[in-house]
């Protein structure tokens, strides 16, 4: 082999090593929440695992709450999110003039950029407050104080992604909509929604993932009480999410405690969750197109 | 309601609805920059917290903010670029590619909190790095890959086919093409990547509680395997940790925070826009 075919070769396969990292990374990360966590499963039984009470120093390590508690503030986030960063994402392919676009874009990729923890530093001097007055309650530190933060966690990337899929809509749907005689807004909501829908979907999953696995935002507004949500008024209590409950107690607890474990059982749950949402993305993403999309596309 | 009707009102909606999107944007970083300016100074951003942190400077923080992004991108740009390079340039279509797609798009959904366990297991137990540097710096890699590998690879394959056919054809093997026509074609894109992708690790906090962030340490570190204070960390630390913390020193810290990153994003928008208009192809 010359001595060029040799570095073409050993290019190659270290190439391709860092392409197959991602792929390690992914199992290394399963495997050491497993190697840590899987104890916890033996020290706590499944159904005390399922248990409705947190109290981790009297020996309760029930998830029940803080699973409830991330819910609630993932749904709360997502009722916000949703219309919102979906209006924007309208807003900014479809009726925005070119120099609003030009505003719009780089300050929601501003948004995207915001560290966690300002948002969180802000919530609790600023929003909370205001949120108490606001709706006369005896905190300001609840798990809707925690949505609306969350929500602007989750509207950069929901905004990005949807806009991506509505820019990909091929202009000779619109055309033809038009020349059929729809309106503007016709066109939008009848022809180029319904054509970018896979893409929006995944814009809307992507945004509700990062919403749940948001930790630090929410450990500091949302005031940590590990109470089971069972009423819709829970949405303006206090509540504790799993995220928040990591983030708050792995700084205390023993090595190798069951409580060590159990905080990586949480971790495990998490992985899980995001790991099925972005499965969902993806499958919408790698979806082979229908025979009529080919066709018209 | 005639359909003119419905198409104004519901233009409106939405672009209240936008407007309602951005506004607080602007106003969160007007009153951050509002409320923190008068606690800046020459002394602030070089001395270390005194009486126990409520007063002084943030230095130790700063630097090490500045360490771990560095320590970030020595591990994060190197493997993530040549990810790109194989995805976009060797890897055929066929399951084992999306297996690495799929990891990817997994990487980066995975909570950050996540990576935080992960990085305590791996790196400071298992191979016994200790909390440091090294141990935070590459649990925040592994988090910033799959915004430089899906970046970088969007750049490179920007790149028009017919420069590598040039290439190839005046007789360049394909790395030769690769090294010296598509990689230099593709660069300002992979830069805005990686200055988002460290961006975003600059800024995070939970990755870094349990494998690096000294709660307080006013000295430097001494090496890759000492602990470090960190500008987020610090920030959570003096918002809610801290009672009787003086307020203006939060906002200082924030701002100070917040400007570092910010100047990265406002960075990376330069290169793009700078570039894209000088490209002649």
């Amino acid at each position: 082999m010359t001595p060029r075919n040799l570095r073409e070769v050993v290019i190659e396969s270290l190439v391709r090593a860092a392409g197959y990292s991602a792929v390690v990374f992914v199992g290394l990360i399963f495997f050491f929440l497993l190697r840590e966590g899987l104890p916890g499963f033996a020290e706590v039984s499944l159904p005390a695992l399922f248990g409705s009470r947190w109290y981790p120093t009297e020996g309760h390590y029930g998830l029940l709450p803080l699973i409830g508690g991330s819910l609630v503030v993932t749904l709360g986030a997502a009722a916000i999110a949703v219309p919102f960063g979906l209006a924007t994402a309208i807003f900014i392919s479809e009726i925005a003039p070119r120099w609003a676009r030009e505003i719009l874009k780089p300050l929601v990729e501003i948004l995207g950029g915001l560290p966690s923890v300002v948002l969180g530093f802000l919530g609790v001097l600023v929003l909370a407050p205001f949120m108490r007055v606001l709706l006369n309650l005896p905190t300001g530190l609840t798990a809707f104080t925690g949505s609306v933060l969350l929500a602007g966690m989750a509207i950069p990337t929901l905004v990005s992604v949807a806009e991506d899929a509505l820019d990909a809509v091929p202009r000779n749907y619109r055309d033809a909509a038009v020349a059929l005689g729809a309106s503007e807004w016709q066109t939008i909501w009848r022809v180029t929604l319904p054509a970018a829908r896979s893409g929006v979907l995944t814009a809307v999953m992507l945004g509700i993932g990062r919403a749940i696995g948001e930790t630090m935002t929410v450990m500091m507004v949302t005031g940590n009480a590990a109470r089971l949500p069972t009423t819709p008024n829970s949405l303006f209590l206090p509540i504790r999410t799993m995220t928040a409950t990591i983030a708050a107690e792995m700084g205390e607890v023993a090595n190798g405690s069951t409580h060590y474990h159990v905080l990586f059982v949480i971790g495990i749950v998490l992985f899980v969750i995001s790991f099925i949402v972005n499965l969902a993305a993806g499958a919408v993403v790698f979806r082979r197109p229908k025979r009529a999309e080919r066709v018209l596309s | 309601m005639s359909r003119q009707a419905t198409q104004r009102l519901m233009f409106a909606v939405i672009t209240v609805a936008a407007i309602t999107t951005v506004t607080p944007i602007i106003l969160v970083v007007g009153y951050i920059f509002w409320q923190g300016a008068p606690a800046v100074s020459i002394d602030f951003l070089s001395t270390g917290p005194r009486e126990g942190m409520r007063a002084g400077g943030i230095f130790p923080a700063i630097v090490g903010t500045l360490l771990l992004t560095l320590g970030t991108g020595v591990i994060a740009v190197p493997l993530g670029i040549a990810a790109a390079i194989y995805l976009s340039e060797y890897a055929g279509d066929n399951r084992a590619t999306r297996l690495i797609r799929l990891a990817i798009i997994n990487l980066a959904g995975i909570p950050s909190v996540v990576y935080g366990l992960f990085g305590l297991g791996l790196f400071v137990l298992f191979l016994r790095f200790g909390t440091s540097i090294l141990a935070g710096s590459l649990t925040l890699a592994i988090m910033t890959l799959p915004v430089i590998i899906s970046t970088a690879e969007e750049a490179i394959r920007a790149v028009p086919q017919s420069f590598r056919v040039v290439s190839v054809s005046l007789g360049g093997t394909k790395w030769q093409t690769i090294r010296r026509v598509v990689l230099p074609q593709a660069l300002p894109g992979i830069l805005t990547g990686v200055i988002l992708g460290l961006e975003r690790a600059a800024g995070e906090t939970a990755p870094i509680l349990f494998t690096v962030a000294a709660f307080f340490l006013p000295r430097l570190p001494h090496s890759v395997f000492d602990q470090t204070m960190a500008l987020p960390y610090h920030l959570f630390v003096i918002s809610t940790q801290v009672p009787g913390m003086p307020i203006h020193i939060q906002y200082g810290t924030a701002l100070v925070l917040l400007t570092f990153v910010l100047s990265m994003n406002v960075i990376a928008t330069f290169v793009r826009s700078y570039y894209r208009r000088r490209r002649q192809w």
